[in-house]
């Protein structure tokens, strides 16, 4: 009897191993996924922006191409701005060409709002217009903003514009105003989507890939062991403002 | 025209020098609106210039304000008594200059429209934040001092109120100083030097439009200046000329003794076109030396002169302005030393700026609502300053 009993007894100790493998395969299988899926989607639109993250980018000055302004004109496309180069245009990203006064040797990289951890412009703001996103993104808020350019004056990068004039067809996407201090948003509107900027986008489409986006505080992103990898300057890092932005090859 | 006639038109000339600067008034009303309506585009300011010549007036006029209450101060903090009896004409005139001056900077925001959240949203680490609560206050306690000055029943409180006052203008000049000296990152401006700068500065600036307006006042009472408080007042512009030369003298040279400013310094001072002509020519010889010389040369020194000097004062004060507001944004940012750079965005070039007429109406706006405040209120409440004065006889004819 008790052989029979032990014969018809499933062997647990069997099934619990292969639920329990299974289980641990599949999420295994599924994990990689999953992370892929919520880093593809971005946050939820009622949820924070998390100072887990921080938003960065690593411009490689070697592989920035002279003369290449794709990355000018993908910013222009994509906030409606008009990409006219009077002194009283708008424009976020610029290419600036550079010439060693001692080597002779020349170069050009683009220049944008460094999304500095220490902003001068969101210290001066009176009214706490410019101010600084949970994940290190520098914005202006377009509703509080009174248009006295104080921070236009604070920003080492030459970095922000004020709309000198009235603005039509904006994307409702990037809202802007006459009247109000703007800058580089970092694309924040494909960023929360899990897209990358504009500018880094139409640089890799070129094919030169001088632009490389990600999140700083990941020790896993691209961005953070290229960082490591390579030397990289902050401009103006003497001003102590542990920019977002950080440059190679300079 | 005899003194007789002029005591019976007196009226009518009050008014017409009142529909004056209505006039002027409603010429920055037009400018404010063109600027509002249009926006900066019709100004000459652009994404380099950013603050322009709206910004030379409004600045000019609360740092004056602030030094026209040193008038005060000496009467009542310093116990001089001939100085006391200017108390509430330097009030007045402080009050009408703090008036004129946010006029224009509030004016001039590229939405005056949102002034309010200026009131309701506070960032305690801005000094323009700081600024709005330090201006405030320079107006409540100048009406009190005002009230103090002229009340006999509060004339006990004077002292107090006038040290008060004096610390709380010292402070409000020093958070102006502050404004530039906090921009770290421009050559023109991150110096410590700035907030005793602009005290001083404010000092002479104060006298020289204190004396304007009281020279305007005696002529028209047709009265003149005791001899004795004429020689106390022009020796003391003079000491804040001179005073301010020097701490304008130590911004300059501590900036050549650093080689990373000295770029900057060549260029106001000897390079920079308009900006060095401005300087030597409107600031220093104009603005100074120029007045120290009609205060001092053998023959010269009286009433006229003095005058001369404390208008010549002023308009080099607008000189220093124009050099230190507009030639320092015009110099390129140190963004990558030891390069040569440029870019579709002016990097490494000299910035461009030609005042536009709607700023150049919006500043003088500024300047017709300090004079209206100062002619309504100097009458109002009987300001003319009493002392030892002696009947000018003749003085009209």
């Amino acid at each position: 009897m008790s052989e029979v009993n032990m014969e018809a007894k499933p062997n647990l100790d069997r099934r619990d191993f292969l639920t329990k493998s299974s289980i641990g395969l599949a999420g295994l299988a599924i994990a990689p996924g999953m992370m892929l899926f919520d880093l593809a989607h971005g946050r939820a639109q009622n949820e924070a922006a998390s100072n887990k993250v921080r938003w960065g980018m690593l411009i490689d000055n070697n592989k920035c191409e002279t003369g290449c302004n794709d990355c000018v004109t993908a910013c222009n496309t994509e906030n409606g701005l008009s990409g006219g180069t009077k002194p009283t245009d708008s424009q976020w990203i610029r290419k600036v060409q550079l010439k060693d006064t001692f080597t002779g040797r020349v170069s050009s990289l683009p220049m944008m709002c460094q999304h500095c951890e220490n902003p001068p412009c969101v210290d001066v703001c009176p009214t706490q217009a410019s101010f600084k996103r949970a994940d290190g993104i520098v914005l202006v808020d377009k509703h509080i903003c009174i248009g006295c350019r104080y921070c236009v004056m604070a920003c080492p990068y030459q970095a922000r514009s004020f709309v000198h004039e009235a603005i039509t067809d904006q994307k409702t996407e990037v809202p802007r105003g006459k009247g109000t201090v703007e800058s580089c948003t970092l694309c924040v509107h494909r960023i929360d989507k899990g897209e990358t900027t504009a500018c880094a986008a139409a640089c890799t489409k070129a094919g030169h890939n001088a632009i490389l986006f990600g999140d700083l505080n990941d020790p896993a992103s691209e961005i953070s062991k290229r960082i490591r990898a390579v030397t990289s300057t902050q401009i103006r890092a003497d001003l102590g403002l542990n920019t977002g932005v950080r440059y190679e090859g300079i | 025209m005899s003194s007789t006639s002029f005591s019976r038109n007196e009226s009518r000339y009050f008014y017409a020098l009142l529909g004056l600067g209505v006039l002027v008034v409603f010429l920055g009303y037009l400018g404010m609106h063109m600027m509002e309506e249009h926006g900066h585009i019709v100004s000459g300011m652009n994404n380099k210039i950013v603050w322009g010549l709206p910004h030379v007036f409004a600045i000019f006029m609360i740092v004056a304000a602030s030094g026209v209450l040193n008038i005060g101060s000496i009467g009542t903090v310093f116990g001089q008594t001939p100085y006391k009896t200017r108390t509430p004409l330097a009030a007045i005139i402080a009050i009408g200059l703090l008036a004129g001056g946010l006029a224009v900077l509030m004016l001039d925001l590229g939405r005056p429209d949102r002034i309010i959240v200026a009131a309701t949203y506070f960032n305690p680490t801005s000094v323009f934040a700081w600024n709005i609560f330090l201006y405030s206050g320079f107006f409540g306690l100048a009406v009190v001092y005002l009230w103090t000055s002229m009340e006999k029943r509060m004339y006990g409180w004077s002292k107090p109120t006038g040290l008060a006052m004096f610390a709380w203008r010292v402070i409000l000049t020093s958070g102006t100083g502050l404004i530039f000296a906090f921009l770290a990152a421009r050559q023109a401006y991150a110096s410590a030097l700035l907030p005793p700068m602009f005290i001083v500065l404010s000092f002479a600036w104060g006298m020289a439009v204190f004396l304007l307006v009281q020279a305007a006042m005696y002529a028209w009472n047709c009265k003149i200046v005791d001899e004795d408080m004429l020689r106390r007042m022009k020796n003391l512009l003079c000491l804040f000329v001179i005073s301010s030369l020097y701490l304008v003298a130590a911004y300059h040279m501590t900036n050549l003794y650093f080689a990373k400013q000295t770029a900057f310094e060549m260029f106001i001072l000897r390079d920079g076109g308009i900006y060095p002509i401005l300087f030597w020519g409107g600031y220093v010889v104009i603005g100074s030396l120029l007045p120290l010389a009609l205060v001092y040369m053998p023959g010269l020194g009286g009433t006229k002169s003095v005058v001369t000097a404390s208008a010549l004062v002023v308009v080099g004060s607008f000189t220093f302005l124009y050099v230190f507001i507009i030639g320092g944004q015009a110099f390129p940012l140190s963004i990558f030393p030891g390069y040569e750079v440029s870019s579709s965005f002016g990097d490494g070039a000299i910035g461009s700026y030609v005042p536009s007429l709607p700023e150049a109406q919006l500043g003088l706006g500024g300047l017709a609502i300090a004079y209206l405040i100062t002619l309504i209120g100097s009458r109002v409440f009987k300001a003319m300053p009493h002392d030892t004065a002696v009947a000018a006889t003749n003085k009209h004819d």
